[in-house]
């Protein structure tokens, strides 16, 4: 008795193993729209951009004519800002990753603190905007400083940075920590000469690229209040400065064509900075970073 | 000489020195845990700002508005100076077609994407793809908008001459194409997290890579790749710049995405780059909005912890 009739089954198979081959081109398709639109956005915003990049487009400040508008108050106020946001957000953000790997006991209170760092990370980049407005902007008397954006874009980046400095922190074996308390070392010794220093490269990626994102960041400047055009270029903490989104935005909105140009070749200058924070963040984990 | 000669030679100054260096030590030993307390608390404290800052305006909101007027009212006009109306519905609806439209463009390709990388590319595709992924992650949203405004709007109204220059549709594809690298590269986690032993499995029983894609990684991969789904909706919901360049500054009651909308985020912007005085029902409204908008995304959020927690499957 025969149960399979195999011409059936040769009939199916070859539908089936086409099916197959068609799925899988959907499926390469699907994937290669993704990479097509990046090269668009890219070639596009170069082609258009490259005519209005020169050296005066980084001398000159903001402008009401598309053909002397640049970008030096806007760049050096990016890099300003991220200066501030560097080190307050890198204390609070390791810091936090220290207490909840090395003392924090398995307790409520640490469950909620956890949770509580996962939810803010997604709460709308906006949201914060609205934050820094009541807290920094009014209530401390900050004003639309470079101090107040700094402080709220430092809290919008805190939890991507926890998260990455935490994950640095437990790869660091645990041996490694017992040989150091072996030798009489404390707890806080142990910390500083053992963990961080081989943690500091997952967390110095982990910090750069959480900066390149608040580089990138416009939203909550503009809730904020922070001017797009300044002729002047920011002088302390508590001076009012702009930045290279805010300046794009500006441009953008603008209804004269040229102004597209300018704006793409803002997008141009501001996509070199992430590119190279990016490749910096790169370059350390390839370098520095151990495997145990 | 004795071993505990050793001691002896030691003078009364450096035991006292060597004693105070213990002290010291003890000292910071106590005191480092209790800074690193205080920044951990930091970020809770950030949450209790957040939540009170809104929760305070939108009180004081309240005070002026009426609160039913507020969630059913369908009429957004808050700029008419004799009457000016607060019907968040509007804002609310944009930002629902903005979500929507920006989901049919990533839901498919972005979990289309996954399946490749995870079932049929090879381990080097993998590897070269998935960076380019992050990278197109990384672009400003400043960026897409430009992009939605300035290319994809030209574009789109090339084929549908009666597309308006601000629509729902253009930044609604471009958000799509902002969380899509999201929703690929966690649904690609999810996917890849499924043991090889069960696809092995599938195909000795003689099952082709698609039957073995679609009835046994994907299934076992539903949470994840739902919880990644939800995320980047969220996500979508919060993004603000692609919607206040391409989307258009008219809040309206209607389902059409080929005239000018507001959202949510894109209210608080326009507001803010106005010069609304500090005090004004207007000022206050976007505290108002800005509480509607992160309830939207707290509840999107916590679903997707509940649905990657509760649903996982162990293996």
């Amino acid at each position: 008795m025969k149960y399979i009739d195999d011409t059936v089954v040769m009939k199916r198979m070859k539908s089936r193993l086409t099916y197959n081959k068609i799925w899988k081109a959907v499926f390469l398709l699907a994937t290669s729209l993704a990479l097509l639109t990046l090269v668009i956005l890219l070639v596009r915003i170069v082609s258009q951009g490259t005519g209005y990049l020169n050296l005066d487009f980084f001398n000159n400040f903001g402008s009401r004519f598309p053909e002397k508008a640049g970008v030096k108050a806007a760049l050096i106020g990016s890099i300003y800002l991220m200066l501030i946001i560097a080190p307050v957000s890198m204390f609070l953000g390791v810091g936090t990753a220290i207490y909840l790997e090395e003392y924090a006991k398995k307790n409520k209170f640490t469950n909620f603190i956890q949770m509580n760092i996962s939810n803010l990370a997604g709460v709308p980049s906006i949201v914060f905007g609205l934050l820094g407005l009541t807290i920094f902007v009014r209530m401390l008397f900050l004003g639309k400083s470079l101090l107040a954006a700094g402080f709220t874009m430092s809290l919008l980046i805190l939890p991507v940075i926890i998260v990455a400095s935490q994950e640095a922190i437990r790869s660091v074996p645990k041996e490694q920590r017992e040989a150091s308390y072996g030798m009489g070392a404390t707890k806080w010794q142990t910390i500083t000469r053992v963990v961080l220093p081989a943690a500091i490269p997952g967390i110095l990626t982990g910090t750069i690229l959480a900066l390149s994102r608040a580089v990138g960041e416009t939203a909550p400047l503009v809730v904020l209040g922070i001017p797009v055009i300044l002729q002047f270029l920011p002088d302390g903490l508590l001076s009012q400065f702009t930045t290279l989104p805010m300046q794009i935005y500006d441009w953008a909105k603008r209804p004269q064509e040229e102004f597209q140009f300018v704006a793409s070749a803002g997008i141009i200058v501001l996509m070199i900075l992430l590119v190279i924070m990016n490749s910096i963040a790169i370059f350390i984990r390839n370098k520095f970073q151990k495997r145990y | 000489m004795a071993l505990g000669g050793l001691g002896r030679e030691q003078s009364v100054q450096e035991l006292i020195a060597k004693s105070r260096e213990k002290k010291g030590k003890k000292f910071i030993e106590k005191l480092m845990p209790i800074i690193l307390v205080i920044t951990a608390l930091i970020s809770v404290l950030t949450t209790i700002g957040i939540v009170f800052t809104l929760i305070f305006e939108t009180f004081e909101f309240f005070q002026r508005v009426s609160i039913t007027d507020y969630l059913f009212g369908k009429e957004w006009l808050p700029f008419s100076g004799s009457e000016p109306l607060y019907g968040v519905l509007p804002l609310i609806l944009g930002t629902l077609k903005v979500s929507v439209i920006a989901a049919c463009v990533a839901v498919p390709l972005g979990i289309a994407a996954a399946i490749y990388l995870s079932e049929y590319a090879s381990d080097r595709t993998r590897r070269t793809i998935k960076p380019i992924l992050e990278v197109l992650a990384g672009v400003p949203t400043i960026v897409y908008g430009f992009f939605a405004l300035t290319f994809v709007t030209p574009i789109l109204q090339e084929l549908m001459p009666s597309l308006k220059i601000f629509n729902a549709l253009s930044p609604g594809i471009v958000v799509g194409i902002m969380i899509l690298p999201m929703i690929a590269s966690l649904s690609e986690d999810a996917m890849s997290s499924v043991p090889n032993s069960i696809r092995e499995g599938a195909l000795a029983l003689g099952a082709t890579k698609l039957e073995v894609s679609i009835k046994v990684v994907l299934p076992a991969a539903l949470s994840g790749i739902i919880a990644s789904v939800v995320l980047a909706v969220s996500r979508a919901i919060g993004e603000t710049m692609i919607v206040s360049l391409a989307g258009g500054a008219t809040p309206t009651f209607d389902f059409n995405v080929t005239g000018s909308i507001q959202t949510m985020t894109a209210y608080i912007v326009q507001v803010s780059s106005g010069d609304a005085g500090y005090g004004t029902t207007i000022y206050y409204s976007i505290y108002a909005v800005g509480f509607t908008l992160f309830i939207f995304t707290l509840i999107m959020n916590l679903l997707a912890q509940y649905i990657s927690k509760r649903f996982r499957e162990e293996y």
